[in-house]
């Protein structure tokens, strides 16, 4: 059978109510003084606390099964209620049916063609396993009549006073009559009306015996005080059981029917708020001190309820949360630990005869010194806390057979993950490093794939505790074996901002040191010395050691300006990058060499190399490069986007022009002289013109700035080597920030035929558009401003709904494919064994080990022989 | 005026495997016939070919990745 694995399968999970046989049934006890304890502290039999409603204490056994405390799962008793009530959370559901049958025989308000076609119906439904929900509905909207089809009864319209009272007409129907009510109804017509007889009977959702939760439900606290505290369930019940006794008490006595009835009432009232405390129409029971009671539904409900909380969410054991800070000088698969925290979380060792003595160590230091220990153990799984006061005794008695819960040390691997986790380079392996202070430290080439910064953001921290889980961490979830993405099969983890400034500065072309400063470089990058040559070094030269030997690449880096015609090795930008035998020819190094998202360099190491190489070579190229930008100095301010006064000139001279021409087109728009573009209207073609000679304007500033900006100015190095920012950044600071949109157009909405009361009506130019022609720099005028602000606020609100929708769309992704595997032949198949793809991926290939989603790159291939060869 | 489907470039080409064929595929990937795609009696291209219930059909199609491609469905009611 293909079903092989499964050992028991859910066929079938039924919902019904409970009958009170049922209830009888399972309670062990009844429950009738409303006490809990008597003045010796002992549970009072037939009492909230009775004994064999289950133990808490370990130690005592339990009355009812037997079990220890902790064991026994508890077991439940029972109320008899002097009189039924209605439960809260079946009111509505009565209400409909009662809405729905007849007041005298109890059949539901259809005709007899009309239940025997839904009967059908519902009987289809239920073979072919459909919802019932919708038929349902329609029933009850279909059963309500004046007049009983079957007994020709004239009805009373029946409401419902929230949340539990049924009215029908001026009088208000008492639990007793409505729960008669609810038996003259027909198992049949019980069905039609959504109420299975096999597992329920409509009235049973009045109840007349109320189970009494197990004490392990709702445990006591005992205070420091010796003082009990109950639990706001145990004070619910003996309300309940008060009232419930005195309402017996005055019915036996013959009490007048109208105190009778108030009892009931605040009976009905008791047992609704033990449900429910927040039902509305009801004020809330509350505590002596005044706070609302947390009753049963209050218990599951929300956010803190059991089962957003407890269920679907649990706090773990081992694991530390603080915020982060970058420490360029760990490896990128280290994270700094503080010490405060190496000191709390631990890892439990093993005794042998060869650790015996280092163990030893750890609980001398004891708890408070670094390198120490927390508990010891025993091979009897007694864990026992080393104090300083006992941690002598705790040492004496150390074998092998005991396990030593260690403080956190350097070396130790752990896992590192930061929310939310959307891919599997979320959560990584790393190895610790403690160190001072109070915040986790890690590489900034790993924050690309955590998606993180430091203007606060936390992460977590869990300290795996077994050897199996630690070699797994090891081999598959370390941070060097994340560096290639099964995103794009190109590398996720690598250089980024003054990394890549950095490494530019140092490889740029006539970039050159002195010996003494390349050495100092060097050394604080911790590279191995070359043999001293007393001539000065290229920049090329020092980054070619880090290169492994036989490396041969070529390809243009991110500073190629895509001229019509390659250059190749001639290139006056530098940017044909060409690397032979691990020698860095020509080329700068940049964004395109190593850096997050597009390394060449790193991409084609890791693939050729191993994961243990590119780690090497991304911890020294990354040390380098900003021990390169420390030499240089590197700085930016508004004055690296200042160009001259007849920059602006002509900046503005362009503006005007374009502007111009927005007024002329608008003019032939009015003189119906415009030439309507095929498929568009007259209105639709004047816009798209528009935002097309303002979208030239705009660039063509740029371009005008861009001409005053050299490689010597910082803003332009950041943007052109890919390390942070881009050109249009600089020319909207520069020359101009250009056309603001909303709705992917010009702006138009506000008041009535303009956008704002400063124009004419019916005017829609350059500047009623919303296009700003100032720059950053110059200051936008209030107009500009206000219009700046509308596609900026568009801009959040964008982004904010994207990332609720891509982020439960991806939620849905992930539900449906979770569960699949690669078998070790290329099959796809679910957990059922069902076939999804023969093949996986169509072609077997894993894109983390890919060339960027292909299976070769023929070209890279070819130029790396063709340099081999050419030699 | 009806058009062969068959022809159509967007329709793959489908094949009904023979018994012995049907037998050497599922024992090479050790399997049971239900454990594989499924496709309806009532499918067009199905009911083009001619094929029963329990027939096992080849079907090569145009891959984006791998250029042709080679799967197997089962015909189901």
């Amino acid at each position: 059978m293909f079903l092989r694995g499964i050992l028991k399968k859910i066929s079938q999970i039924n919902f019904g109510l409970m009958s009170p046989e049922d209830i009888r049934k399972m309670s062990v006890t009844k429950i009738m003084t409303p006490d809990t304890y008597d003045e010796d502290g002992y549970p009072i039999e037939n009492g909230l606390m009775d004994p064999r409603l289950g133990v808490i204490d370990p130690g005592l056994k339990c009355r009812s099964c037997g079990s220890k405390g902790g064991e026994c799962q508890g077991h439940f008793g029972s109320i008899n209620l002097a009189r039924p009530v209605i439960h809260v959370g079946f009111a509505d559901t009565i209400h409909k049916i009662l809405r729905s049958t007849c007041k005298s025989c109890g059949r539901v308000l259809l005709t007899e063609t009309e239940i025997f076609e839904y009967k059908t119906k519902i009987e289809h439904l239920i073979k072919n396993e459909e919802s019932l929900t919708s038929i349902i509905k329609e029933i009850y909207a279909e059963a309500r009549r004046d007049k009983c089809p079957h007994c020709e009864e004239e009805q009373e319209d029946i409401k419902i006073d929230k949340p539990v009272s049924i009215v029908e007409g001026n009088y208000k129907l008492t639990p007793s009559e409505v729960r008669e009510r609810l038996e003259m109804i027909p198992p049949e017509d019980a069905l039609i009306l959504g109420v299975n007889p096999e597992v329920a009977k409509p009235e049973w959702m009045v109840l007349t015996v109320l189970p009494v939760p197990p004490v392990t439900v709702r445990p006591s606290i005992t205070l420091e005080t010796g003082e009990r505290s109950e639990d706001d369930l145990t004070h619910k019940l003996v309300d309940i059981l008060r009232i419930n006794q005195r309402l017996k008490e005055n019915m036996e006595a013959g009490a007048p029917q109208l105190i009778v009835e108030d009892l009931w009432e605040l009976l009905q009232y008791h047992v609704t708020t033990y449900f429910d405390n927040e039902a509305s129409g009801v004020p809330p029971a509350r505590h002596r001190s005044g706070r609302p009671l947390k009753t049963l539904a209050q218990r599951l409900k929300g956010k803190e309820g059991r089962f957003r909380s407890n269920l679907s969410g649990k706090r773990v054991n081992f694991s530390a949360r603080t915020v982060i800070s970058p420490d360029p000088n760990i490896s990128i698969n280290e994270v700094g630990v503080p010490e405060l925290i190496a000191k709390e979380v631990t890892v439990p060792v093993y005794v042998t005869e060869w650790n015996i003595e280092e163990l030893k160590e750890y609980i001398k230091n004891g708890p408070d010194i670094h390198p120490g220990a927390n508990y010891v153990i025993r091979p009897d799984d007694r864990k026992i806390r080393i104090y300083e006061e006992t941690k002598e005794v705790v040492m004496e008695k150390l074998e092998p057979g005991y396990v030593v819960e260690r403080h956190l040390k350097n070396g130790d691997i752990v896992l590192f993950n930061r929310q939310p986790s959307l891919h599997r380079m979320s959560m990584m392996a790393h190895e610790v490093r403690v160190l001072p202070y109070k915040t986790f430290r890690l590489n900034l080439c790993v924050c690309p794939p955590y998606n993180a910064d430091f203007d606060g953001d936390e992460m977590n921290m869990h300290v795996f505790q077994t050897e199996e889980s630690r070699a797994e961490a090891k081999s598959l979830m370390r941070v060097q074996e994340h560096i290639l993405s099964p995103r794009f099969g190109g590398p996720i983890i690598g250089g980024i901002h003054d990394h890549i400034s950095g490494a530019y500065l140092l490889t740029k072309e006539d970039s050159v040191f002195k010996e003494d400063e390349v050495f100092q470089m060097l050394l604080r990058s911790k590279l191995p010395l070359p043999k001293k040559t007393g001539n000065p070094w290229t920049g090329k030269q020092i980054f070619s050691l880090l290169l492994p030997d036989d490396l041969n690449l070529v390809y243009k880096a991110e500073i190629c300006r895509k001229c019509d015609e390659c250059l190749r090795n001639e290139c006056e930008n530098d940017a044909y990058v060409v690397i032979e035998d691990g020698i860095l020819k020509s080329g700068a190094i940049d964004d395109k060499a190593y850096g997050a998202f597009s390394g060449k360099i790193l991409d084609h190491i890791v693939k050729e190399y191993g994961t243990d190489r590119a780690r090497e070579f991304l911890d020294a190229s990354t040390k380098l490069a900003i021990s390169g930008i420390m030499i240089k100095g590197f700085t930016t301010s508004t004055n690296d986007e200042e160009i001259p006064r007849e920059a602006k000139e002509r900046i503005e001279e362009l503006l005007d022009k374009a502007e111009n021409r927005v007024e002329q087109l608008i003019e032939a728009y009015k003189n119906e002289e415009l030439e309507p573009l095929p498929g568009r209207s007259l209105e639709d073609t004047l816009e798209m013109k528009i935002m097309q000679v303002l979208g030239e304007a705009r660039d063509k500033s740029g371009e005008i700035a861009e001409s005053y900006f050299g490689m010597d100015n910082h803003a332009v190095i950041m943007a052109l080597t890919g390390a942070r920012g881009s050109m249009l950044n600089l020319t909207q600071i520069t020359a101009c920030v250009g056309q603001q949109s909303v709705r992917g157009g010009r702006i138009k909405r506000g008041y009535s035929e303009r956008t704002l009361p400063h124009f004419k009506k019916g005017e829609l130019g350059a500047r009623e558009g919303g296009f700003v022609h100032s720059s950053y720099k110059e200051g936008l005028d209030p107009l500009e401003f206000f219009f700046h602000a509308m596609g900026g606020r568009e801009g959040l609100v964008d982004t904010a709904i994207r990332t609720a929708q891509s982020g439960y769309m991806q939620r849905r992704l992930v539900n449906a494919l979770q569960d699949l595997n690669v078998k070790p032949d290329g099959t796809v198949m679910d957990n059922r064994g069902v076939i999804i793809q023969t093949m996986y991926g169509e072609d077997k290939v894993d894109p983390a080990k890919s060339d960027y989603g292909k299976v070769v790159d023929i070209d890279k291939l070819i130029e790396g022989m063709r340099i081999k060869s050419n030699k | 005026m009806k058009r062969d489907i068959l022809k159509h470039e967007m329709v793959p080409d489908h094949v009904i495997l023979s018994k012995s064929k049907v037998n050497k595929l599922l024992k090479d990937k050790n399997i049971h016939a239900e454990q594989l795609p499924k496709i309806k009696i009532d499918d067009p291209v199905v009911k083009e070919i001619g094929a029963k219930s329990g027939d096992v059909l080849e079907i090569t199609r145009k891959s984006a990745t791998a250029g042709k491609f080679v799967t197997y469905r089962l015909v189901v009611e």
